[in-house]
Order: structure tokens, then C-alpha cells, then sequence
């Protein structure tokens, strides 16, 4: 876990929507935010475990969906959580600002689990607010 | 001046399919799905083909051929492959203006550079391995007088290949001219956003090549590129993309114990030093147009010289400069061969660009040109532009440390030449870099500092053939670009034979 207690990650409503349907293909999800190049920067979903984690990994924080509402067609109802990495090398240089998952039309490449949906998990970033950053501290 | 015809449109020199399938044993073979995916050209944001959407059933198929075909490939003599390698070069040149067109209306890039670069550095590429591997030769070590080590070069056998799109038939070439030289064959994943230039090549060059040696696989990473790189029937896997996915590939690959090459793109610096302002001459224009090279290829280039450092007492001249260049790019259809700048190569792609723009200016770098989407007009209108992007900051920004892959460049200054080597230094990538001096030892003490496989020196953005290609840090593992690369395409087989009639005497 990043060493602190704030809130880092949160999830747009059209994101929380696409997580919802993947789950019920792929089962538990996880996030694991990219860098470099073509595809970098942007946060690849895959099926939870699928990506070993280690050492070299920071905890952001975890998304909490709920698979709903329960009326709609196909929806389960039931609230579940998908978390968030990142290496830890790369939260050096991204500790001070605060992801969103949105998503976006488009064809991401990478082996994340909703491009084939013919839409791409983009992040949208905002700095920390200055209670936020020392609270990090 | 000439504006090519789009694919598709009356006069069009290159036309695409309307369908592509497989590549599988030297023929198309449609989808065991039945399912294929819309292609859509950045230019205009319209579909003009539809691709197999391969998975792993496909995947099976194209390395049943490619094993099929591996043993007989390997054991052609080396004359065999290279000259099939110069005729590939040879129908290429032959076909230039063609798949250059074909190249940027799929990537969005302008034909200009498809033109003068693309196309010609691939062609050059398979002449090159074509002359490297017949020069390669074996070696002997005399251990002593009767015992003799033999080293013999050997394919691997089957390898796999993953493709990016922000050069699609170049990066191709890169991994399949060594690969075919070195007699291995393979399985190859283009990139999804870029699926069909590599098979608009396929219908010129595909005869030339023994059926089952070079198989193509389309579709979506994790229906079709996860299955080839976790394959346990692939000897080696080769992958150009980001740091995430290079963890899953060479997670895959310990479990397989496969050796793997991974390019995985930088944040490359591009330093300019005092002395290249003593004078406004040839070089100084010169250094502004590298200054100028972030927007080539719209930025999506894994070495875009996207932080440039500019030391302090020339800053304010040089940059002034350097923005002046920067607003003379000319913007437009890609297939205007005066256009500089062409469409970035898909919508994803275009909003990350916009979100980076975003938090860089909420992180207080000043945008001090360009900053947004281009609004085109025409049938322009719905493709994916942006205008080249000068940002002014420091470099623990996000935008100095993350690789955006757009025409945006963040610009800092350095007092003297330990800031620079820091600054340019403090990044997790070493790709590229660019250094700019009239002093070669300035220029060659700042090359050996700084910590990246290619140094650009008083240059940038070349390409040639025999300049070894690569990262340090977390820009990857291995060497394309070089005769170097056929090791990593090569097992190393030791004969290791006693010409002595006389026992040891321990048993």
C-alpha cells in the first residue's frame, strides 16, 4: 500500500459501468498502471492474479463497483472492489497527483481485458489538494 | 507538391483490401471465430477494411505451420536466405510509392516520411541482414593440441513477434529481417490499431518466402497476442510496447524459460549547450530543426526527444527560435506531401495526449504553443490531429517523465553540465538522447554520462542500419539495428571433438 491514508484512485461512472460487464466475463479484475512507450501511460485491467505483483509494487488504493442497479438486464447487484498498482519506481514521479479511470472509444494494444469492447481505461489525473498532500506525508 | 489519393477514392495508387484474413502457411485463412474488427484510418476516423480477430485457436494454427516449416528454412544455406531477403528488398523498392501510401493512410503518419524513411529504412534493413548473415562466421578455440571447440550458429527454431503501430512496417522489418536471416520462423502480432499495412506488404512480397516461415495473426492483445507470448511453443518472444505489458511478456517467458527482447520507449533528452548559439549558421539551423524533431511521426516515436534542456544563458534566444520553428509545422492531410505533421494513430491515443496536456497544466507548466486538439476541416474533420505542443516546466513533472507519444515537448533549463547530466538522468527510461555542442569533448563526455543505448550527437531521429538500437533502465532488454541482433535470434552450438587416439587413464 502506498504509505498513507488518502484517497489516490477513484473511477468515473461510464468506467464503473465497463468494469461491471468485464467482471461478469473475466471474474475479479485488477489495474496495473502502465509507462513507456506506445500504449504507456495508460492503466491495463486484466484479470485478477493474472500480472504477478512483488516488491517492486505499490498499492494505490482499491475502485469500489457496484454491478447495477439490480433491475438491469444481466446485472448482479453486487459491489466489488478492483485495485490498483503501480510500480514503485514510477509512483515516485506520480505520488503527487490523484487517477481517475475513465474510459474512452479507441483500440488500446496491450493484453488489457476491454479493448476488444472497441473502447480503451484512460486515466485522468489531478494534483493532490494541500490537506490531501500532507496528510500523504 | 503532390496529394496522393486516399485508398478507396478514384486514382488511389495503393488500394486495400475490404477484408483481410490470416497469414497462415502462405495463405489467407479466415478466422476460426468468423469474426473480424473494423479498421479504421486516423486520417478521416472512417473504416476502410475489417481484420481477422484472431485468438488462440489461430494462434495454435499459424505455429502449427510455422513449425511445419522451421526445420527445412533452417537448414537453407545462408546464401538461400539472404538472397530471398534481397529479392523481398528488391520488390519492395520496386513497390515504394505504394505501401508508403498504403502505410499512411492506416497509421496517420505523413507520406512524406513513409516516402523517405518508412519504407526506404526497411527496405535498406533486409539488405543489411541479408549481408550480415552471410558474412557471419562460426570461430574455433584450439583447447590444446587435439581437442578443438567448434561454434556453430543455429536457429532457434520458432520465434514470436509483437508489432507496434506507430511505424508499422518498419517495426516489423526490425524484428523480421534478423529473424528470417538468422533462419527461424515466425509467428508475428501486429498491433491492433495498425493491422493491415503489414498484409497490404504481405500481397506484394508473400510468394517470396517458403509457406509457414513468416505467419500473421491479427487481433486484440488479449485474444491473440497473450496466447503467442505465453506459448510453450515458441523458443524466443520479441515485443516493442509499454513497461506493464513487457512485465506480463517476460513473466510468460520465465514460466516458459524463453529468452525475451523488449523495447519499451523512454523520456529522451534533448540538451542543448551554450556553444550551439555562438554563431547563426548552418548548425544552429540545424539545432533548431532537431529541437523541432518531437513532431515527427506526431511524437509517437519511443525516442522522442520529448524534455529538451536548454542551458541558461542561451535559453530565452534558442527557444524563441526553436518556437518559431515549431509554428511553422504544417499541419494536414497526410497524404499532402508538404504536410509535416499528420494525424496521431487512434482516438485513445488523441484523448491521452489531451489528458496529458491537462494535468500538465494543472502541474503549472506554461504552454507556450500549440496545447490542444487541431480542428480540421473536410473529411479531415473526424481524424485524430494535434497541434505541436511546447510546454515550460521542471523536470519532476508528470510531463517531463512520462512518455505522452504526441507532438508535445517540455522544456527546462540547465545551469552547467553536471545539472544537465542530472536532469537528463533523472528519468526510469534510457532509450535515446540528443546532444548538441560545437565542442566534441562536451558533446562526447555528455554521451558517455548519459545513461541511454543511443546518443544522438549534433543529430537525431536517424535510423540507419548498423547503429545498434536499445534501452538501459526500464527502456528494455536487447539490441535491434544491428548485426548484433541475430544473438538474440541465434542459438550458439559447441562441438567440442578430442582428435587424440589416447585415453585419459581414469577409468
Amino acid at each position: 500500500m502506498a504509505d498513507d491514508a488518502i484517497s489516490r484512485v477513484a473511477v468515473t461512472d461510464a468506467a464503473a459501468g465497463l468494469l461491471a460487464r468485464l467482471r461478469r466475463q473475466h471474474g475479479d479484475l485488477m489495474f496495473h498502471q502502465s509507462g513507456g512507450c506506445c500504449d504507456g501511460s495508460s492503466p491495463m485491467c486484466y484479470p485478477d492474479g493474472d500480472f504477478l505483483l512483488g516488491d517492486a509494487d505499490v498499492h494505490l488504493g482499491d475502485l469500489v463497483v457496484t454491478d447495477g442497479p439490480a433491475d438491469e438486464p444481466g446485472a448482479t447487484g453486487e459491489t466489488f472492489t478492483v485495485p490498483v498498482w503501480m510500480s514503485r519506481s514510477q509512483f515516485e514521479y506520480w505520488k503527487h497527483t490523484h487517477l481517475t479511470i475513465d474510459v474512452v472509444p479507441g483500440r488500446g494494444a496491450g493484453f488489457s481485458v476491454e479493448a476488444p469492447e472497441g473502447v480503451r481505461f484512460l486515466i485522468r489525473s489531478r494534483l493532490l489538494t494541500d490537506a490531501e498532500w500532507a496528510a500523504a506525508r | 507538391m503532390t496529394v496522393y489519393a486516399a485508398p478507396g477514392q478514384p486514382g488511389a495508387i495503393a488500394e486495400y483490401r475490404s477484408r483481410y484474413d490470416h497469414w497462415i502457411g502462405g495463405e489467407y485463412v479466415p478466422p476460426s471465430s468468423g469474426q473480424y474488427f473494423e479498421n479504421p484510418s486516423p486520417v478521416t476516423g472512417q473504416t476502410f477494411t475489417e481484420v481477422a480477430r484472431g485468438n488462440a485457436d489461430d494462434i495454435e494454427a499459424a505455429l502449427d505451420a510455422a513449425h511445419g516449416a522451421a526445420p527445412a528454412w533452417g537448414r537453407t544455406s545462408v546464401t538461400e536466405r539472404a538472397n530471398v531477403l534481397n529479392k523481398i528488398a528488391d520488390r519492395m523498392e520496386a513497390n515504394l510509392e505504394k505501401i508508403a501510401v498504403a502505410e499512411s493512410w492506416e497509421n496517420g503518419k505523413p507520406v512524406r516520411e513513409t516516402l523517405a524513411a518508412d519504407i526506404p529504412l526497411a527496405i535498406d534493413h533486409f539488405r543489411y541482414f541479408a549481408g550480415a548473415i552471410r558474412a557471419q562466421e562460426g570461430s574455433i578455440s584450439e583447447i590444446d593440441e587435439d581437442t578443438i571447440a567448434y561454434h556453430f550458429h543455429e536457429p532457434l527454431g520458432v520465434v514470436g513477434q509483437i508489432i507496434p503501430w506507430n511505424f508499422p512496417i518498419l517495426m516489423a522489418t526490425w524484428k523480421l529481417a534478423p529473424a528470417l536471416a538468422a533462419g527461424n520462423a515466425v509467428v508475428l502480432k501486429p498491433a491492433e490499431q495498425t493491422p493491415a499495412s503489414i498484409l497490404f506488404l504481405i500481397d506484394i512480397i508473400g510468394d517470396l518466402l517458403p509457406p509457414g516461415v513468416l505467419n500473421i495473426v491479427n487481433g486484440f492483445g488479449v485474444e491473440a497476442g497473450k496466447p503467442l507470448a505465453s506459448s510453450s511453443r515458441i523458443r524466443k518472444i520479441a515485443f516493442t510496447g509499454e513497461t506493464t505489458t513487457g512485465r506480463r511478456i517476460m513473466q510468460y517467458a520465465s514460466q516458459n524459460i524463453i529468452p525475451v527482447t523488449l523495447e519499451l520507449g523512454g523520456k529522451s533528452p534533448n540538451i542543448f549547450f551554450s556553444d550551439v548559439a555562438s554563431a547563426r549558421d548552418d548548425y544552429y539551423d540545424k539545432a533548431l530543426e532537431g529541437f523541432t524533431m518531437f513532431a515527427l511521426n506526431q511524437g509517437e516515436v519511443c525516442t522522442c526527444p520529448s524534455r529538451a534542456l536548454i542551458q541558461a544563458d542561451i535559453y530565452d534566444q534558442f527557444l524563441g527560435d526553436a518556437l518559431e520553428r515549431t509554428k511553422a509545422v504544417k499541419q494536414g492531410n497526410p497524404l499532402d506531401t508538404d504536410t509535416m505533421i499528420g494525424a496521431q494513430a487512434s482516438n485513445d491515443q488523441l484523448e491521452k495526449i489531451l489528458s496529458y496536456i491537462d494535468i500538465g497544466k494543472a502541474e503549472g507548466a506554461k504552454v507556450l504553443t500549440g496545447g490542444g486538439r487541431a480542428e480540421m476541416e473536410g473529411d479531415l474533420a473526424g481524424g485524430y490531429y494535434v497541434t505541436p505542443t511546447v510546454f515550460e516546466g521542471k523536470n519532476s513533472m508528470r510531463i517531463f517523465q512520462e512518455e505522452i507519444f504526441g507532438p508535445v515537448v517540455s522544456v527546462t533549463e540547465f545551469a552547467d553540465f553536471d545539472d544537465a547530466m542530472k536532469i537528463a538522468n533523472d528519468t526510469l527510461y534510457g532509450l535515446g538522447a540528443g546532444v548538441w555542442s560545437r565542442q566534441g569533448e562536451v558533446a562526447y563526455r555528455a554521451g558517455r554520462t548519459i545513461e541511454a543505448g543511443r546518443v544522438w550527437t549534433n543529430c537525431y531521429h536517424a535510423y540507419p542500419a548498423a547503429a545498434a538500437f536499445g534501452g538501459y533502465k526500464g527502456s528494455g532488454v536487447g539490441r535491434e539495428n544491428h548485426k548484433m541482433m541475430l544473438d538474440h535470434y541465434q542459438q550458439t552450438k559447441n562441438l567440442l571433438v578430442s582428435y587424440s587416439g589416447q585415453k585419459l587413464g581414469f577409468f
